[in-house]
């Protein structure tokens, strides 16, 4: 995976937000995470038309210290679940 | 402190048109009569969800033999939670999905038992193959993920390759290829299920290729054989740690074989409320944490991890859910696992006999 993956979230998977625990949570076949903040941001952009790259970027413009190998250790761990998936844009 | 739980497996009924000599449901059926009305699921998704709930599992028997599963997907979905339906397929027709995925079915998990058609009707105990391949085109016409879950055991663990390409054939997202857990009926069917030492070291090379060939395109999860493995499985991550199971009649437990711990008595949730059955019953805070731990699990370092594998197997096998599960290779009742490995003939099949239907 590299900054130029377009991430989008896995078939069946969406955010939600549970007004029990009061986290913003993802679901998806026979599973659920519980969701951090920075987390669900970057969830929110995985739309499959935005690159890593600029999800950074766009991050980075309302939350101060976005680092793109965090950014891309997420996805990565997501994507080894089937939570995102997507393909390098061009 | 006790956490919430995420996921609830709903057995609406254990009626079932198929008789598998594996079924996990236990011995004694609940029949018909006795299940929880629609307004008692009802009931029991809404509080699930206050509690905590995120994952609802509608699983049987055959969720489809229920005729209100429409009105308790709609509820469970409408509530917020993650809706899967756990389905032998029997009775999936096109339109019957498209009704069940606009009430709010988000994903299905579809039972194979074997690669081809006599095979499959010899485990099932009646001839369903074809009606898989419509079942899980039913799921694609409605756009949903399908899993396909085949449980292994002797009998088909030879054809695990020619399954994995069945389920590529039927376009599944996710294959989940697990071997038999020896609880209820497979534990009465445990000579003839259990797969020999060759058999699950020629599959493994089998499955670990295909999981590479098929990355991005097909998960493969390869659940494997307890009793030949030297730890036991992490056990639904803890006694009640995660997830419950609310049995047909309202019987909640921790696990779904849980009843056979006959030493503990459970709440039924037409008589307590769900959420105190979760944080105070007996049943529920019997084997949470480490407190409860007998020697060899109490001292050892793999304790967090396991958290001593599986309250029934010790229960079943050694007459005490404390004792430290058997398939552990620490266990001092190992014996009588590596004994169980390796049965000496293959009798028939005992299959699952029909809950009387009334």
């Amino acid at each position: 995976m590299t900054a130029a993956w377009a991430p989008r979230l896995g078939r069946g998977a969406r955010l939600g937000f549970d007004h029990v625990r009061r986290v913003p949570v993802v679901l998806f076949p026979e599973g659920v995470l519980l969701l951090n903040d920075t987390a669900r941001a970057v969830l929110e952009w995985c739309d499959g038309s935005r690159s890593i790259g600029e999800i950074v970027e766009g991050l980075a413009e309302r939350y101060t210290d976005v680092r793109e190998a965090e950014v891309l250790g997420l996805l990565g761990e997501l994507a080894d679940r089937g939570i995102v998936t997507g393909a390098v844009r061009g | 402190m006790t956490a919430p739980p995420l996921g609830l497996l709903a057995e609406l009924t254990h009626r079932c048109p198929l008789h598998c000599p594996y079924c996990s449901n236990p011995v004694d059926l609940v029949p018909r009569s006795g299940e929880l009305d629609t307004e008692q699921w009802r009931s029991v998704f809404t509080q699930a969800r206050d509690l905590g709930v995120l994952q609802v599992h509608l699983s049987g028997g055959e969720p489809l033999a229920r005729r209100d599963l429409p009105a308790l997907v709609g509820h469970a979905s409408g509530l917020g939670c993650y809706v899967n339906l756990v389905t032998s397929g029997l009775g999936l027709t096109e339109e019957r999905m498209a009704d069940l995925a606009a009430c709010g079915v988000e994903h299905v998990q579809l039972s194979v038992q074997a690669a081809d058609p006599l095979l499959a009707k010899r485990i099932a105990g009646v001839d369903a193959f074809e009606r898989k391949r419509a079942a899980a085109a039913a799921v694609h016409a409605a756009g949903l993920p399908l899993t396909v879950n085949v449980v292994l055991h002797r009998g088909n663990l030879d054809q695990v390759g020619a399954i994995i390409a069945l389920a590529e054939e039927l376009g599944a997202d996710r294959l989940e290829l697990a071997n038999t857990q020896y609880y209820g009926w497979a534990l009465r069917n445990r000579d003839a299920l259990m797969p020999t030492r060759a058999q699950l070291d020629a599959a493994e090379p089998v499955v670990r290729a295909a999981r590479e060939r098929l990355a991005g395109r097909m998960a493969v999860i390869y659940v494997v054989a307890d009793y030949q493995d030297r730890y036991p499985k992490p056990c639904m991550h803890g006694w009640g740690a995660r997830q419950l199971t609310v049995a047909p009649d309202g019987t909640v437990l921790p696990c779904p074989a849980a009843e056979v711990i006959t030493t503990l008595s459970f709440d039924r949730v037409t008589t307590r409320p769900l959420a105190e059955i979760w944080y105070e019953s007996s049943s529920f805070d019997a084997y949470r944490g480490e407190s409860w731990m007998r020697d060899p699990c109490r001292g050892c370092d793999r304790r967090a991890v396991d958290f001593g594998g599986c309250r029934c197997q010790a229960f079943l096998l050694t007459g005490s859910a404390a004792n430290t599960d058997p398939v552990c290779s620490l266990s001092p009742h190992h014996h009588l696992v590596r004994e169980a490995a390796a049965p000496v003939a293959t009798p028939p099949y005992l299959m699952r006999e029909l809950p009387v239907i009334r």
